[in-house]
């Protein structure tokens, strides 16, 4: 009995991560059309940094209690992926559309391969011995504050520069709106919640492998967000919730899931671009 | 120096490769914009038809069989390449320029993923088509037969791809519509029909570049194709994306680095290598080597 529990509980709180995924990465796609391919990689740094401070930093921090070192790894696992989006925003400010779609897959690759370089987090081996402190209550009070700074975000004066760079770049910097800075604040927030997420996944699992965040993870997140409806926070929630699930109860399918994903990606496209949920939202 | 030599002809035969899926690309995108993702998974269909023809070929293997599974190949993913066009990318010519991306990449995963399920997701094995052995010696450096045929091939379809855009009628309107699809239209161009055939030649050289990949590293799956796409990708942005000369001279330029920095550095940095490169050139030349920039009018 207890282990269907752990089994439901596991997916629950996987859940509650992939909407801080697909939220995060929604604000950067959705709501400002800057179309990233590298979510994955954002999440590869938030995971790697907190697991590496949790598992390396246990001793010497063991003065602290253990919610609060965990906050603190959580944290500045978050600030090390904000300070990469910071890093990949700059540059690829010039960059429109697929250019930047592809730059952003780059730097994930690269990402990837750089920690798969670094011997102190496992290389190829992957990375053990995560402690597990990762629970439902810390998984879904992070995704809930994930939610309310994105939406705020969203509905402050800044987002609506965010909405206006979307629909036109030139036209938005036309009335004066600095689309580069914004740009890089919408990577900075985006990928600072991703590094979040990462961080709950890593202590989760208890353990990490570089190929937990290929290109297709980050395929994932966009399939989440195209669902959704790009731009929309509910649909993005609701399309998490739904595509964590949806493997778990059709596990006969297994290999037909990706096959679905695709198909849904093509679909979506051609019948309703603007997803399930269209462009409702909670009021 | 003959060590560099001999490095520089498998760089040579390499970039042939990237540079004939790389031309796929950069016609696609000079007619479409669209960046074709599932173009490295029509490379991996070619190197599949190929390993099922050639496995159903008389066994005494020769160069004519060669041939045969080459044109098998190339005509299959030409059909294979036009059908995307038709079934996922047609329907949305007029919609945002991402739906269309987004599109692509579902089109690339299907390809994938349903050859996994068709093909199987283990890797097989190319029949030996041609028995590998030294075709030529200079000083220490040595040339096979095997990468005599891929430079030849490559060779001989990059002329006649020349050939078809600059001296036929439907490469002089391939050319207008890469120009402006509008103004084709007004001068009686049939878009569609000539976006359909930049399809059938840009599939169909990735075909060829895939059996011709299984002649020399015959280990194949189903997701054989995501990197060497990718790559070939790059080589095209690099040389300056829908420009055909670029796309060659980016092919040639990638499979020489790249074989360089698997000799000389390390293999693990490879596959960064091309992303280092693309990230570069972004920034520096985002309109590529050869590449002209073209101001965007409100």
């Amino acid at each position: 009995m207890s282990q269907i529990n752990a089994y439901y509980i596991q997916i629950i709180c996987l859940i509650g991560i992939n909407i801080i995924m697909a939220v995060s990465l929604n604000l950067i796609n959705g709501i400002t059309g800057q179309f990233s391919l590298g979510h994955a990689g954002f999440m590869a740094i938030g995971a790697y940094t907190s697991a590496a401070i949790t598992v390396y930093g246990h001793d010497r921090f063991a003065f602290l209690p253990e919610n609060i070192f965990f906050i603190l790894a959580l944290l500045i696992g978050g600030i090390f992926s904000a300070l990469a989006g910071l890093l990949v925003g700059i540059p690829t400010l010039r960059l429109r559309g697929d250019y930047l779609a592809i730059a952003t897959l780059g730097f994930g690759e690269i990402i990837r391969v750089i920690i798969l370089n670094l011997d102190f987090v496992g290389g190829a081996r992957g990375f053990g011995g995560i402690p597990e402190y990762a629970n439902f209550f810390w998984i879904y009070l992070l995704a809930m504050l994930t939610v309310i700074v994105i939406a705020n975000l969203v509905r402050s004066i800044k987002g609506k520069a965010l909405l206006a760079i979307r629909e036109d770049e030139i036209a938005a910097e036309s009335i004066g709106i600095n689309t580069s800075q914004y740009k890089i604040i919408a990577f900075t927030v985006g990928s600072f919640f991703a590094g979040i997420g990462g961080g709950l996944f890593a202590h989760l699992n208890t353990y990490l492998h570089t190929n937990s965040f290929t290109f297709l993870k980050s395929i994932e997140f966009i399939v989440m967000i195209v669902l959704g409806g790009l731009g929309s926070l509910t649909g993005s929630i609701f399309a998490a919730a739904v595509l964590t699930l949806l493997p778990e109860l059709l596990r006969g399918i297994g290999e037909w899931r990706m096959i679905v994903y695709s198909l849904l990606l093509i679909l979506m496209m051609i019948l309703r671009p603007q997803g399930i949920l269209g462009n409702k939202k909670w009021k | 120096m003959s060590e560099f030599l001999q490095q520089l002809v498998n760089g040579l035969t390499w970039g042939s490769i990237y540079a004939l899926i790389a031309l796929g690309y950069t016609m696609v995108y000079g007619v479409l914009r669209l960046i074709n993702f599932a173009h490295g998974d029509v490379y991996m269909i070619g190197a599949m038809t190929g390993y099922y023809v050639a496995r159903h070929l008389p066994s005494h293997f020769s160069e004519l069989n060669f041939g045969i599974v080459l044109g098998l190949s190339i005509i299959a993913c030409a059909l294979l390449g036009a059908l995307i066009e038709r079934v996922a990318y047609r329907p949305l010519r007029n919609a945002p320029r991402l739906s269309m991306l987004i599109t692509a990449i579902g089109v690339s995963l299907f390809l994938e993923y349903g050859g996994q399920l068709l093909f199987g997701a283990d890797p097989k094995f190319f029949p030996e088509l041609i028995v590998s052995r030294p075709m030529f010696h200079f000083d220490g450096v040595i040339i096979s037969n095997i990468q005599f045929i891929i430079l030849l091939v490559s060779f001989i379809l990059m002329i006649s791809l020349r050939f078809i855009v600059l001296n036929t009628k439907m490469g002089k309107a391939m050319r207008a519509v890469a120009f402006s699809q509008t103004a084709s239209q007004f001068v009686g161009i049939n878009v569609s029909s000539v976006i359909t055939v930049t399809f059938l030649i840009g599939s169909g050289l990735a075909g060829a570049a895939g059996v011709m990949v299984s002649l020399s590293n015959p280990k194949i799956e189903p997701l054989m194709g995501i990197m060497p796409g990718l790559k070939a990708f790059v080589a095209a942005v690099l040389g300056g994306i829908g420009n055909i000369p670029g796309a060659l001279l980016g092919g040639y330029l990638m499979g020489i680095a790249e074989t360089f920095v698997t000799a000389y550095i390390s293999s693990t940095y490879r596959d960064a290598l091309a992303f280092i490169i693309l990230i570069v050139i972004l920034l520096v030349k985002p309109t590529g080597l050869l590449g002209k920039t073209v101001k965007e009018k409100v």
